[in-house]
């Protein structure tokens, strides 16, 4: 049939625009880079902590902002783990199929809804307070602060594919365990634990993949420093937040330097995304 | 075989029955803790952000610092609204729908028409990179494409083409996924008849599952309602009511972003996030009703 | 109507008036009284839903993992109440057999055995371990088998090699009773022979309660059998006796395969 294969072709050539976006993405951002670069060196770039745009003298490196990234999303890591899957054991195996379950899986589906300048808002009134009362950091910015934050925005993603491996480790094998008289704990840490490991570990790096690129709340609360964090509570940038906050007044090498900061975290949430979907795959 | 005694353990019972009874303790105090940041959030907004939604909230265009500190220090409401934030959120919400709905809609039908073939999985994998693209980035490309290379200026079109891209994944995989949910039968009983394919596509799979498609486009819409750095790199903001393509067009988010920090106007930023909230919760809300009621 | 049900002298386990509702008033097991024998095997029989199961599960309260289950009345094992003894101390007496076979498939078939142990918390010797692993593969007559493979993971092994050794997993505890669930309703003939087998020789040691859908399988290793019916124990009496010369006419209908 002839429509048939128009048709079929029309499909296929509308799924050559991802091809195109992703080829553009790529040149785009590769050539906007290029200045940055040259000038620099790749590594130069990558591994200098320089960030000074005095005219004539102007040098800009990403190591602050990779290590502000790194450090403030596995801090994030670090909170979310606790509490989503403490979270996820209340939805998908104490309370399992329980209206309770149902109420508490909405209500953390709607942390997912909050848009991230929210989160910021909140965060800069309520839990930047907080911190600065703990007397660690001036007004409470800081890499903890966002750590923080971002812990809470990741909760959901945590969460939702926690529940789901729970929820798939077979009943036969938790109720062998409770036969052979294992109290709940000991088939969660014993039965649960070992054969949703692979899983959970995947969904903590797609929550991961997450943190890495959210850039609002904590453009909000890292505190605006072009420096490698010093501590928790020291002040910092990450990869996001520096592309967010000096994009207003960049031109020239300053703004190939952020295009190129960009390419960077694109290729850094790329391939933890990957990682977390090719585990995810194989556990399925 | 003989049945002797147990061999001599202590007997831990007890210890073993405390520790389970402190953890599921520490479970659910954790889990509460989990909870209370999304309850605290609806709360501070409710009680923050109530006071100034008006009409002029959604009729008039943000003040300037000077009125708003004026009101502020007479102990009045701010004057003025968002009007053109709301404007500007819808004005670039729909372009990007209009870019991004039918073509996701046909690249998901590609997939769902084409399981497991290499060049589909390329395009799969493809777009789930695309969704784990931070939107900051999305804003970058849109600046460099649009902002440099088009409209040679901070437009409303950049801030709609970032957003389109975020929300091509999500009603891609939306579509697909609802695809595979139609019975096959259905597919074939069209075929049966020797209707030609096109017109199953439009006119048996797509109104079988058209519950699905609207709950993808829904909640790919309250993704990016929210979306604030894709647009401070592209649409940059604008005072006025904005609804030429070319030209900068202020948001919703943007304004929270441009006064947050400026006591004069809090009250009204605090109103903004409530509004914003109750608008991404409510797409969010209709989505789950639409998908529960169709399936 | 108890007179007329099978007394047993010295029972392992006594049944006394158990009810087990879901929710408020859909009763799963009703009124149910009767004392099981030692060193035998009491096949509980009746159609799906007649609530075999969770009369079998009530016996090592595996029934109280579920929400909103009310139960009265109670069990007494060697004449303590189970309902006043903790579930971690009751279930190493009592152990269970399920459906299909589910060995820990993170575990290695060693690990397996002992897992009971591992799970309580035991620190053991590894003498002791090796003691309790080699006697109890060796009384599923598994062993040979897998001698030369204990540290794999049991995935390689056949159903019914499977379920073997979650016998032998139960056995490691040399509890007073086996509880087996349809133990070999996932089983090819073959491996079922070798089970009921198995069990036969097991009872010189054990107290089993197996509850089987297959009625010759009842006839042909169990010592007394219950039918259950509607959650009512309708009739208990010895196995041969009831096959013959049933007293009820549901049970007469159930035999003769007028409905199940």
């Amino acid at each position: 049939m002839a429509s048939e294969k128009i048709i079929k072709n029309l499909l296929k050539a509308s799924s050559v625009i991802i091809l195109l976006i992703f080829a553009g993405m790529a040149y785009s951002m590769i050539k906007g880079a290029i200045p940055a670069f040259k000038e620099f060196g790749l590594f130069g770039f990558i591994f200098s902590t320089d960030w000074n745009p005095t005219e004539g003298n102007e040098s800009y490196g990403a190591l602050p902002f990779v290590a502000g990234t790194v450090i403030t999303s596995l801090l994030a890591l670090v909170i979310c783990f606790p509490l989503a899957f403490s979270t996820s054991l209340f939805i998908a195996e104490y309370y399992r199929k329980t209206k309770i379950a149902t109420m508490l899986s909405t209500l953390v589906d709607l942390l997912a809804g909050v848009p991230s300048i929210v989160y910021g808002l909140w965060g800069f009134y309520t839990i930047r307070p907080l911190i600065a009362e703990l007397g660690y950091s001036g007004q409470g910015y800081g890499i903890f602060t966002s750590g923080l934050i971002l812990a809470i925005m990741i909760i959901p993603y945590a969460t939702s594919i926690s529940n789901e491996i729970i929820s798939m480790v077979p009943t036969e094998l938790k109720e062998a365990a409770y036969s052979l008289g294992a109290t709940r704990m000991e088939v969660i840490f014993n039965v649960i634990l070992p054969n949703a490991r692979s899983g959970l570990v995947a969904g903590y790096i797609l929550a991961l993949g997450r943190a890495l690129g959210e850039t609002m709340a904590v453009t909000m609360l890292i505190g605006n420093a072009n420096i490698i964090p010093t501590g928790l509570f020291s002040p910092g940038n990450t990869m996001a937040s520096v592309i967010a906050n000096q994009f207003g007044e960049a031109d020239g090498l300053k703004l190939s330097s952020l295009i190129a900061i960009g390419l960077l975290l694109f290729a850094v949430t790329a391939a933890v995304n990957a990682i977390g979907k090719v585990i995810i795959r194989k556990y399925a | 075989m003989e049945t002797k005694a147990l061999i001599g353990e202590k007997d831990n019972s007890n210890w073993r029955e405390l520790k389970n009874k402190l953890f599921f303790g520490t479970v659910v105090v954790l889990a509460t803790l989990t909870i209370s940041p999304i309850l605290l959030i609806v709360y501070t907004l409710l009680s923050k952000g109530l006071k100034q939604i008006n009409f002029d909230f959604f009729l008039k265009v943000a003040p300037d610092t000077l009125q708003a500190m004026t009101a502020v220090r007479n102990g009045e409401i701010i004057p003025g609204g968002i009007a053109n934030g709301i404007t500007g959120t819808l004005f670039m919400v729909l372009i990007a729908s209009l870019m991004a709905i039918p073509v996701s809609i046909v690249i998901g039908i590609f997939l769902y028409e084409n399981q497991g073939k290499k060049y589909a999985n390329l395009i799969r994998s493809l777009t789930d990179i695309l969704q784990g693209v931070p939107s900051v980035v999305l804003g970058l490309i849109a600046y460099i494409w649009i902002v440099q290379g088009v409209t040679k200026g901070f437009s409303a079109l950049a801030g709609s083409v970032a957003l389109a891209i975020m929300m091509l994944p999500l009603i891609i995989r939306s579509t697909e996924e609802t695809m595979k949910m139609i019975p096959i039968s259905i597919k074939e009983a069209g075929a049966a008849l020797g209707v030609p394919y096109h017109k199953i596509i439009l006119r048996v799979m797509i109104p079988s599952g058209f519950s699905g498609l609207m709950t993808g486009i829904l909640l790919s819409i309250s993704r990016v309602l929210g979306e604030t750095a894709p647009l401070m790199l592209t649409t940059l903001g604008s005072t006025t009511v904005n609804f030429n393509i070319t030209k900068p067009t202020s948001a919703v988010p943007l304004q929270i972003w441009e006064f947050y920090n400026n006591p004069n106007m809090i009250d009204l930023v605090w109103s903004s996030s409530l509004f914003l909230m109750a608008f991404v919760l409510t797409l969010n809300i209709i989505a789950k009703r639409i998908s529960m009621r169709y399936s | 109507m108890n007179e007329q049900m099978l007394q047993v002298s010295n029972p392992i386990l006594s049944i006394i008036d158990l009810s087990i509702s879901y929710g408020e008033d859909k009763y799963a097991v009703k009124d149910v009284t009767a004392d099981v024998k030692r060193n035998a095997i009491t096949a509980i029989m009746g159609p799906s839903g007649c609530g075999k199961s969770t009369l079998l599960r009530a016996i090592n309260r595996m029934h109280e993992l579920y929400p909103n289950i009310h139960t009265k009345g109670g069990i007494k094992l060697n004449g303590d109440s189970i309902y006043e003894m903790s579930t971690t101390k009751l279930r190493r007496k009592i152990g269970m057999v399920f459906q299909r076979p589910n060995p820990f498939p993170t575990m290695s078939i060693y690990e397996n055995v002992i897992a009971g142990y591992d799970l309580n918390g035991s620190k053991l010797k590894k003498s002791e371990k090796d003691e309790i692993v080699e006697s109890s593969l060796t009384d599923v007559g598994l062993l040979d088998e897998v001698r030369d493979s204990l540290n794999k993971k049991g995935n390689f092994l056949s159903g019914g090699q499977q379920q073997r050794l979650c016998i032998a997993r139960t056995l490691a505890f040399k509890p007073d009773v086996i509880l087996m669930d349809e133990p070999t309703s996932a089983l090819d003939p073959l491996s079922t022979a070798k089970i009921e087998d198995l069990l036969v020789e097991l009872k010189e040691h054990y107290s089993i309660i197996l509850v089987t859908h297959n009625m010759s399988q009842a006839a042909r290793i169990s010592d007394n059998a219950m039918f259950m019916y509607l959650g009512e124990l309708v009739e208990y009496d010895k196995t041969k006796k009831m096959f013959t010369n049933p007293r009820d006419s549901r049970t007469e209908g159930y035999l003769t395969g007028k409905f199940g």
